[in-house]
């Protein structure tokens, strides 16, 4: 049994699904009670928990940062939204200074199983202060865990596994997905994190995507297939744990390698992937790996800038072309 | 708001008083050992010391309950002590001992004991302000009426995070207390050179909580102020913010001399000292003085116990540094 669900309605679901589950689960954020979120993701939640379970704070992210980690101190399960993932740098010490070393200074004295949301990329017209893939801004602090979903049976269950798992963990749900259409079973799923997804099987060259990006590669890979071409393409769906198994095995089947992401090259996620990878495996690759990245300025906002800024289908299955023909 | 506390010794039995008289002893001659370790290069990094300011630990810590919890800043180890943790225990995080609080990954400014509620020592200005929200929180939620006491210096009332904790605290009607230990530098600059306020508790008036200025040299005041905003705050009233005046002994750190205090202010603050103000009390409530160096006498040995025993516990074992990322 399944049903044909939005990538919103899943994730609504899945904080639901959380709240019924666990008391000791509390949903907080701006506007997520009454007025049922600014994206509506939590619509209806406070009407079915009420005020307890599903709260409003002020416009304060260091304090509603600080409130799940303390809350999550004394043995409750916050589930924190921080509106837009570019919000992240006003509690950027409660998130990398706070949650993610307290429990390594304190000797592991305490465990903090909180969860933030955060709806985080581009290609919505939200301009370069509510556009970013802030995802990339953590990648170097340990301690945190990094979910990036990309349909709406990812969103639900890995929000299920975020907020079971007993660290913390920050959820970027994509704003250009919110309606994307996918399965979801009857009862779903709840997902499993540092698991990556081989989306579609291939022997001739490996894409990697997330969220926005994978949806592209899997376009690219239809797209080479019409060439005769078969892609691999694979979807981390975690930044922290990473799964890097699943790449390394498929590029042993394929010797190619592109990383298609939404931010720019320098300190991003794709970087790492390839600088890992060739660190260890170099002897599998017959070409240089591919890195397709969102240009260096910040995110813009007209539609046709902000659709050059992110790399497009046409831009990825360039650079799989170029891979492909070394 | 702002309001001065009077001293009530009357309710409080002298065994009590002894009791803080100990270990404000303790915690001023740990601090001191701190000092000397330091300036023998036995010590890592930078510490924070707060002789002087033994009576704001003390009383407050003193006028909470055990299940109640406490966090801190970087200049914690009086806090955290009085809080209850052991002094080896503490000696050996600041050695950066595997027998540490922290098991030699904290150090002087992050001690920690959770098992007396000492919830944590923040280096970051103001940081442990919004997560005693959370803590204040989970005890709303769970129906308890453990409250949380936040500690920190007159600097921090100008970064973000006090703002936004104070708020929300108000908003939510959190219990939790507040209280700023104004030691009149926020590291080394004078207080009104940075804030254009004199009395910092009327900062409380514009979150609408309760707000009181005391004497923090005197632990009496210090713990009856924080005992009636623990029983505001135990009753659903909400937080309060208690500006305790205090005088740190030495610099900001140990790199600072203090060299930009006026003359003559350190030896004005050195006579409020306050463990000689208690200890006056005490002797005026017929406490003779054979008895009060007995009290000195037993904290200084057991700190020099403690620390002789901290001092003999090995460095944490190598593959430990590992550990405690993750659950």
């Amino acid at each position: 049994m399944s049903e044909t669900v939005t990538y919103r309605e899943a994730l609504n679901r899945g904080m639901a699904d959380a709240l019924a589950e666990d008391e000791r689960v509390f949903l907080f954020g701006e506007d997520v009670g009454a007025s049922g979120g600014a994206f509506k993701i939590t619509d209806g939640l406070f009407d079915r928990f009420g005020p307890k379970r599903v709260r409003d704070t002020p416009i304060s992210e260091q304090a509603i940062v600080g409130t799940a980690i303390g809350s999550a101190l004394m043995g409750l399960r916050p589930l924190a939204e921080i509106m837009f993932a570019d919000f992240a740098a006003v509690c950027f010490d409660q998130i990398a200074n706070e949650l993610a070393k307290y429990r390594y200074m304190t000797g592991g004295q305490v465990t903090l199983p909180v969860t933030i949301r955060m709806s985080n990329g581009a290609g919505g017209g939200f301009g370069s202060q509510h556009s970013q893939a802030a995802e990339n801004w953590l990648l170097n602090v340990p301690g945190l865990k990094l979910v990036v979903p990309a349909t709406p049976a990812d969103a639900y269950g890995l929000l299920r596994a975020a907020v079971r798992d007993p660290d913390p963990v920050l959820v970027f749900e994509h704003k250009h997905l919110f309606n994307l259409k996918g399965e979801l079973n009857d009862p779903p799923a709840v997902g499993e994190l540092g698991k990556a997804e081989i989306v579609r099987s291939g022997e001739d060259i490996t894409l990697v995507g997330t969220q926005l990006m994978r949806h592209r590669c899997v376009e690219v890979a239809e797209r080479l297939a019409d060439d005769g071409v078969e892609a691999e393409v694979i979807d981390p769906r975690t930044l922290a744990p990473l799964d890097l198994d699943t790449i390394r095995a498929s590029l042993d089947r394929t010797n190619r390698l592109l990383v298609a992401q939404e931010c720019p090259p320098d300190g991003s996620w794709g970087a790492s992937v390839i600088a890992r990878v060739v660190g260890t495996q170099l002897e599998a690759f017959d070409a240089p790996p591919a890195l397709v990245s969102a240009e260096e300025t910040p995110v813009p906002y007209a539609g046709v800038l902000e659709e050059m800024w992110l790399p497009s289908v046409e831009r990825i299955l360039d650079a799989a072309k170029r891979t492909l023909d070394y | 708001m702002s309001s001065s506390t009077s001293s009530s010794t009357a309710e409080i039995p002298l065994s009590e008083q002894l009791e803080w008289l100990r270990l404000m002893h303790e915690i001023r001659v740990f601090e001191e050992e701190c000092h000397r370790m330091f300036a023998q290069g036995i010590v890592r990094g930078s510490t924070h010391l707060g002789q002087g300011q033994e009576a704001v630990a003390v009383g407050a810590c003193r006028a909470l309950r055990a299940s109640d919890t406490m966090s801190c800043t970087y200049r914690g180890h009086a806090a955290v002590l009085a809080k209850g943790a052991p002094l080896d225990e503490a000696f050996g995080e600041i050695l950066g001992k595997g027998k540490g609080l922290c098991g030699g990954k904290g150090g002087s400014m992050h001690l920690t004991d959770m098992r007396v509620g000492a919830i944590g020592s923040f280096a970051i200005i103001g940081a442990h302000l919004p997560i005693a929200l959370g803590v204040a929180h989970a005890a709303q939620y769970q129906g308890s009426d453990d409250v949380t006491l936040a500690f920190f210096g007159d600097g921090a009332t100008n970064i973000g995070a006090f703002h936004e904790a104070l708020n929300m605290a108000s908003v939510w009607k959190l219990p939790a207390i507040f209280v700023c230990e104004n030691n009149l530098y926020g590291e080394y600059s004078p207080i009104a050179s940075t804030t254009p306020i004199e009395r910092l508790s009327e900062r409380a008036a514009a979150y609408a909580m309760a707000g009181a200025t005391i004497d923090g040299n005197d632990v009496v005041v210090v713990h009856d102020a924080v005992a009636e905003a623990a029983a505001r705050a135990r009753a659903g009233e909400g937080p309060t913010l208690i500006e305790a005046l205090t005088y740190r002994h030495k610099g900001h750190s140990r790199a600072d001399p203090a060299a930009y205090r006026p003359p003559g202010e350190l030896e004005r603050w050195l006579q409020r000292d306050p463990i000689t103000l208690l200890e006056g009390r005490l002797r005026e409530a017929g406490v003779d003085s054979e008895r009060l160096d007995a009290v000195r006498g037993r904290a200084e040995r057991a700190v020099a116990e403690a620390l002789e025993r901290a001092k003999g516990w090995p460095d944490p074992e190598p593959e430990t540094r590992l550990e405690h990322v993750f659950a």
